[in-house]
């Protein structure tokens, strides 16, 4: 049949597609670890590999906040601001505690829902909400901790630090991460839900599903994951700083396009957007491994960026 | 399937005196509308007359304003689509409703909330499957295909075996809108004969069309809507193409007599633009002129005005190349300039004639705009008021303005009047008349019948094509329409 024959071949592309988009981050990974192994193979050990990407477990976690936002079509501004208010949240009080710890972290996280149904309710651009929310969260964080302190627990520290059997830990947080996300996104019939209301919001409602409640669960969600990258961080740098991770906003957004995903909506890739935030957070290592001065590195994670963006539009113009 | 305790042929559905406005305006003004289990109705009428409003209050996308509201026998108060879809209610709506970033197995779990749990894209995909085997044999598509990389013909076709699936509860109707436009022959023939099965098992369908021969091919029952009401039911057996279209125009509009042709023109020849092929009509057009352009929304109007605009122009007195003006329907998307003034919007055609020394003179930019606002009696504050302040229809007369108040000979109308209140339509039109008089050519895209009064000679089109040509006293709401449906006989 020629409508089974277009159908196949419509099908390959698509997984040809799919393959390209997680391909290239990996591709680009992949040589930036064997230029960091040559240089210094006492590196590719147990010990140096859980150096390298120690402080890629946060951004991972505040990478796949950005994805859920971005797979709705909208941005997320505040998110390197919510990380630095949950840092100092967890430096604060999670050790003597705990319980307040958890309830102003439940609160932050329905607050960022509230925050997506404000945005849907009323049809305001994420954007600006967003870019609104950044504020207050940085201003309770310093309100909290005007200046950098506070102490994190010892477990929480204890397990950043932990050296699990087989693979370094941040190995072990990047597969689960990516694993959990395909498996609830990609793969589950709700995760079928949530990307078509990213592309197509009004089948999706003509459907009968609430997209409100959507918007508010996908919103929960990027709280969610913002929380958890902001107690790694802390349990990383054992204290609290509001202004500890401004950067990871954009870090976020550049880790989930290098990832596959497209600001258009309902395309993402939660596999994708972990290596991503793998590749960039390697991008200082490799420069201070080719001794080029660490002011360089916002413009290596550009060049990566551009790089695998281009790789990308060549593979389309080449697949027919 | 029915349920054993309905009779086949009990009613599934009814609406009574249902009514939907949205401001002033009524898109549906008290319709009663039935439809039983097994029976297939085909919803009939022009652009505009409610079909798609009485479709998605059925539907629960849109709630309605007044009326009554019946499920099997059970009166409803609010309806959701989810009700909807739980009661059996399928919608195939004219835009796609699919997305086109999920696969066919991932679209049917859309619609399906059962399927769900593990092994849910294996059964989504095999019922998909299924029923598109089912409704056009031979078409094997495989459930992981994105539907971005289908043609658009065989997105339609997965569109409307999603709806005919069944999962957990029975299907007890379906709503096609305009289902067979993007269609080849052979599926069309393969749905048609589809909703006569179903039919037979007791699904009921709606079908809405603009293709006749489908309504009197399949239908039981022909509905005839007219201006957001229903003007006449007929059993389809025993009804011919001819019928049906004369009960379509059968509200004739009261028409003011035409008014440009007694001037005196045409004058001289401003336009002609040949036609693709045979069946497509050369578009002539003189100074003094108002040449409509009609047929149903959508079959090729809109992109002649624009060919038009792209083709080389004629000269005009002194050589020059005559000058175009577009006043586009579409205010939001490529007419207003949402955070500028009036003035400035007013005046963006006519800045080469406002320009001293290479920039523009603000006294003779403001000079116009304040005659232009006053000659269109713009209701506005000042001509400073930012576009957006203004109601729709005063808005659109900024529009006109702009074309107006520049030096172009010919201006080409892209619906510009639709959703506009009729006092500022009629002051549109008697400004469109008086500057015709004055030997300016206009070429008018519209959908609202009652306009093509203003025109005094009109090409009607369809499916892509000029198919012909109306003058003087043949232009009368029945002869547009005929030739709109391709004919009597067509």
């Amino acid at each position: 049949m020629d409508s089974a024959a277009r159908s196949a071949g419509a099908v390959r592309a698509g997984r040809r597609r799919d393959a390209a988009a997680v391909g290239l981050p990996l591709g680009a990974l992949a040589l930036m670890l064997a230029a960091i192994f040559t240089i210094r193979p006492a590196a590719f050990s147990y010990f140096g590999i859980t150096l390298l990407f120690k402080l890629a477990v946060p951004l991972i976690f505040a990478s796949l906040a950005q994805m859920l936002v971005i797979m709705l079509g909208d941005i997320d501004l505040s998110n390197g601001a919510f990380v630095g208010l949950i840092s100092c949240v967890t430096a604060l009080y999670l050790r003597d505690a705990p319980a307040r710890a958890l309830l102003i972290d439940a609160a932050a996280i329905a607050a960022y829902a509230g925050f997506g149904l404000l945005i849907h309710l009323r049809a305001l651009p994420s954007i600006i909400v967003t870019l609104g929310m950044s504020f207050l969260w940085l201003g309770t964080a310093i309100l909290l901790l005007p200046a950098p302190g506070g102490v994190a627990p010892d477990w929480l520290v204890g397990f950043m630090a932990w050296r699990p059997p087989l693979l370094p830990l941040p190995i072990w947080l990047a597969l689960a991460a990516a694993g959990a996300g395909h498996f609830v996104l990609t793969r589950s019939s709700y995760g079928a839900v949530l990307r078509g209301a990213g592309a197509h919001p009004r089948a999706i409602a003509r459907a009968g599903w609430s997209l409100p409640a959507l918007r508010a669960a996908t919103y929960a969600g990027a709280g969610l994951m913002a929380t958890l990258a902001g107690v790694t961080l802390t349990g990383l740098t054992t204290s609290g700083d509001p202004n500890i991770a401004p950067g990871y906003t954009l870090l976020g957004v550049g880790a989930v396009i290098l990832g596959g995903g497209a600001f258009t909506g309902g395309v993402v890739s939660p596999v994708g957007t972990v290596v991503g935030a793998l590749t960039l957070s390697l991008a200082g290592a490799l420069l201070s491994f080719l001794a080029v001065p660490p002011t360089w590195q916002p413009g290596a994670q550009g060049a990566i960026l551009f790089l695998v963006l281009a790789g990308r539009v060549l593979i389309a113009e080449v697949t027919p | 399937m029915p349920p054993p305790e309905e009779a086949p042929g009990a009613e599934f559905l009814a609406v009574r005196a249902a009514r939907k406005t949205y401001g002033a305006v009524h898109a549906l003004r008290g319709v009663d509308f039935a439809v039983r289990r097994g029976e297939i109705v085909g919803l009939v009428g022009h652009n505009g007359a409610g079909k798609s409003t009485l479709m998605n209050i059925l539907a629960g996308t849109v709630q309605r304003s007044g009326g009554g509201f019946r499920i099997g026998a059970v009166e409803v108060g609010a309806w959701s689509p989810h009700q909807a879809q739980a009661h059996g209610l399928r919608c195939v709506f004219q835009e796609l409703s699919l997305c086109a970033n999920l696969s066919l197995a991932e679209n049917t779990r859309i619609l399906h909330r059962s399927l769900r749990g593990p092994g849910w894209r294996a059964r989504a995909g095999a019922l998909i499957g299924r029923v598109i085997e089912e409704i056009f044999p031979g078409l094997r598509l495989d459930p992981a295909t994105r539907v971005a990389d289908l043609p658009i013909g065989l997105r339609q076709m997965v569109e409307i075996a999603r709806a005919f699936a069944v999962t957990d509860a029975p299907l007890g109707c379906v709503i096609l809108d305009e289902p067979t436009s993007a269609l080849g022959h052979e599926a069309t023939g393969q749905l048609l004969s589809h909703l006569r099965r179903a039919a037979a098992r007791g699904i009921g369908c709606i079908l809405i069309t603009h293709r006749l021969d489908e309504i009197l091919a399949v239908c039981d029952r022909a509905v005839v809507m007219v201006d957001g009401a229903i003007v006449a039911e007929r059993a389809v057996s025993g009804l011919t193409r001819g019928e049906l279209v004369g009960l379509m125009g059968s509200i004739e509009a009261a028409r003011e007599p035409a008014a440009g042709a007694a001037a005196g023109f045409p004058g001289a020849a401003m336009i002609d633009h040949p036609g693709r092929d045979g069946g497509d009509l050369a578009v002539r057009a003189s100074a003094g002129e108002i040449v409509g352009f009609a047929g149903l929304d959508g079959h090729g109007q809109r992109e002649r005005l624009r060919a038009l605009l792209a083709a080389p122009r004629a000269a005009g007195p002194g050589g020059k190349a005559l000058r175009m003006a577009y006043v586009a329907g579409d205010r939001a998307a490529e007419g207003a300039f949402s955070l500028w003034s009036i003035a400035d919007n007013l005046t963006l055609c006519s800045l080469r004639a406002l320009t001293r020394c290479g920039l523009i003179a603000p006294a003779a930019e403001r000079d116009l705009a304040r005659v232009w606002v006053g000659r269109l009696r713009v209701k506005a504050p000042s001509i400073d008021t930012p576009i957006l302040d203004l109601s729709g229809g005063n808005q659109q007369k900024v529009l006109f303005a702009r074309a107006l108040a520049s030096d172009a000979a010919i201006i080409l109308l892209d619906d510009p009047m639709r959703g506009v209140d009729v006092g500022t339509k009629q002051e549109v039109y008697r400004m469109i008349r008086d500057e015709a008089r004055q030997g300016r050519c206009f070429l008018w895209y519209t959908t609202e019948i009652e306009e093509l009064g203003n025109c005094d000679r009109l090409y009607v089109f369809r499916e892509g094509r000029a198919v012909s040509e109306l003058a003087g006293a043949a232009i009368t709401p029945a002869r547009v329409l005929e030739a709109s449906f391709g004919g009597r006989h067509g």
